[in-house]
């Protein structure tokens, strides 16, 4: 493969339909339209998909992960088309090098699994690891990337470890099989806010150090500011902004970007009266305009 | 409509009224399986008083305490919880009621009257087999006492307030969007009126666009009836765009309250000031750290001040005593050894 030329990910102009109701009232329901995006190999970035729920983010990356199969488009994965995967050793080959972390970290975890099974069966599966020695030494190491220890983590069980670290555990597994793009959805929307911001620093320093490109799914537009170098904004299945995080997040140009920017509640407007309900609405079907 | 509470909708005065008032509350989960028992102190002495027209705030992490605090306030207790100490008294229309010790049909008379509940995820509030007007029917007819066609003329005169449509009664919940449900049960909540409101995480669960949406809304129905309230959310930004005061807890304690601006702009307890200056911001490039360690085992809390092992400022004396609640300007109070020592002892509640 021509790693070297081909982009990391190629996402062009896929479109994801679902359809809903029975036989005789089958309709469409387009979750995912016409979008596109690209990471670059050699140069390692954190690309935010920021959007409302039903926006199709979540949609997006089952299709990025291969999780699900778009209905147009195509998606490339190192030049390789990701849809057109059928053997199992492309498919493990794929899952090698895109790795998924997850909304949940209580729900992502068997609660009556210990936690190293799932970093020995990664490391297993994904890294040719054999034998136990070799587990543990690829469990580590991993599980020093994100702060932990074996020693740590060794035969607990997810209800004895915070939101916080069970997510660390979660990232720590993915990286067992040196990943080189991991897809990140709402990772730290679970996790309680004195511990976010080191999950969120976290994705950083797999960046800068690592290497790891990172796809990075949020509704928080302040977390997709201090961390992404790019973002894509969402709406209703379609990309309605894109570019440099700063530049776009700074300064929106798309009503759906402005009016979701106002609607960001900072700890800054402290002791200013909050803004009359409805100024920040866009016009809706449901509501009636007897405001005052 | 008639008014709620014939003494209290007058009260316009400078002297703030006193609604809620919570006394050194103890609320633990106790178990026993086995021969083993096991005592988590979720709430551990905690005291706050709540005034007529004000929005309190409360916050914290996960498992800080905070959810168990407003089940021990409306008396939503079931066991293992237990009430081990401390009073809940309520103010309703000219009457001193500690909620813990009242019958259960006196209970009956003061709950959706006088004290109702916004729950987190609407969802799982409406009835999915019945109507919209089912439930306001099943919810609320009784404790307005009208003939039923007068009830829901008020419910849908009710209705729009939240800007919902009469039509949204004949509606099943699944038709309509999270953020209709839980305007709708902005409205159950408050369409008799009641003196106090406690919203346990009312938006969480929304969209950044519909959730300040709503909020303007539970905003604008409190200030229009005139009740107070308790809003318990994680989210330092919607405390700062709701609530009057705001109260912190950690690990089942009060460590600062105060106005909400004071608190927010002028933290004092080292655990505030990393919540607040930790939150990124639109604009801000400024590195942000999280915090060390995790948080605390309330069924084994740690010794003195409890967030003494995570606090970048503590000294000997926090791992001994955990220290009380001293005033460091007018209303506002912090719980520690170090930002507000309390050099000369003021005895709070």
């Amino acid at each position: 493969m021509s790693a070297a030329v081909s982009p990391l990910l190629d996402v062009d102009r896929v479109g994801m339909t679902y359809a809903v109701g029975g036989l005789l009232r089958r309709r469409g329901v387009t979750a995912v339209d016409d979008v596109s995006l690209r990471l670059e190999s050699g140069s390692p970035e954190i690309l935010a998909i920021i959007g409302e729920s039903g926006s199709g983010k979540t949609t997006l990356a089952r299709m990025i992960l291969n999780l699900a199969k778009p209905t147009a488009g195509t998606i490339r994965f190192r030049g390789a088309d990701v849809i057109a995967i059928r053997s199992i050793r492309q498919r493990m080959d794929f899952m090698r090098q895109v790795q998924p972390i997850f909304q949940n970290p209580f729900e992502a975890f068997n609660p009556l699994k210990a936690l190293d099974h799932y970093l020995f069966i990664s490391a297993r599966r994904f890294a040719g690891a054999r034998g136990r020695d070799d587990f543990e030494a690829r469990a580590d190491k991993a599980l020093h990337q994100v702060g932990l220890s074996l020693a740590e983590v060794k035969g607990r069980y997810p209800h004895e470890l915070s939101g916080g670290q069970l997510q660390r555990i979660a990232i720590a597994r993915a990286l067992v099989s040196s990943p080189s793009l991991i897809v990140a959805d709402e990772p730290v929307s679970m996790v309680d806010a004195s511990l976010r911001m080191s999950i969120v620093n976290l994705f950083k320093a797999l960046r800068d150090e690592l290497g790891v490109s990172i796809v990075y799914i949020t509704h928080d537009l302040a977390t997709a500011y201090y961390i992404s170098n790019r973002v894509l904004i969402m709406q209703r299945g379609k990309a309605v902004e894109s570019g440099d995080a700063r530049a776009v997040l700074d300064n929106p140009q798309h009503p759906y970007s402005i009016l979701l920017k106002s609607a960001v509640l900072s700890p800054d407007d402290a002791g200013r009266p909050m803004s009359r309900a409805g100024s920040a609405r866009p016009p809706s079907a449901h509501s009636i305009s007897n405001a005052e | 409509m008639s008014a709620a509470a014939p003494t209290s909708a007058v009260a316009t005065s400078a002297v703030p009224e006193r609604v809620l008032t919570v006394r050194d509350l103890r609320a633990y989960y106790r178990t026993k399986y086995f021969g083993i028992s096991r005592e988590v102190r979720a709430v551990d002495g905690v005291s706050l008083h709540v005034d007529r027209n004000e929005i309190y705030g409360l916050a914290g992490e996960s498992s800080c305490g905070k959810t168990t605090l407003i089940k021990t306030i409306v008396r939503a207790i079931r066991p293992p919880l237990d009430v081990v100490g401390g009073s809940v008294t309520f103010h309703f229309a000219g009457r001193d009621r500690d909620i813990h010790a009242l019958s259960e049909r006196e209970l009956e008379g003061i709950r959706w009257r006088h004290l109702s509940y916004i729950l987190q995820g609407s969802m799982n509030v409406l009835n999915p087999v019945r109507r919209v007007r089912q439930s306001f029917v099943d919810f609320a007819h009784r404790h307005i006492g009208k003939p039923m066609p007068e009830f829901l003329h008020q419910v849908e005169s009710h209705l729009s307030r939240v800007r919902l449509e009469p039509a949204t009664l004949d509606a099943y919940p699944h038709e309509l969007s999270g953020g209709m449900r839980q305007r709708v049960t902005i409205a159950l909540a408050t369409v008799c009126r009641p003196d106090f409101i406690v919203a346990d995480e009312p938006t969480t669960a929304l969209d950044v666009v519909v959730q300040k949406d709503v909020l303007g809304m539970l905003r604008e129905v409190q200030q229009e009836i005139r009740s107070s309230m308790i809003l318990v959310t994680h989210d330092i930004g919607v405390h700062a765009n709701v609530t009057d005061r705001l109260g912190i807890m950690y690990a089942g304690r009060l460590v600062e309250e105060g106005r909400t601006v004071d608190v927010i702009r002028d933290p004092r307890h080292p655990y505030t000031s990393h919540l607040v200056t930790s939150l990124p911001r639109i604009g801000d490039v400024t590195q942000k750290r999280g915090l060390d360690g995790a948080p605390p085992n309330l069924a084994a809390p740690p010794t003195g001040c409890r967030f003494h092992p995570r606090c970048p400022l503590a000294m000997a004396a926090c791992r001994v005593e955990h220290p009380p609640m001293v005033d460091v300007a007018p209303g506002h109070r912090v719980a520690c050894w170090v930002t507000a020592p309390p050099d000369k002892p003021v005895a709070l509640q």
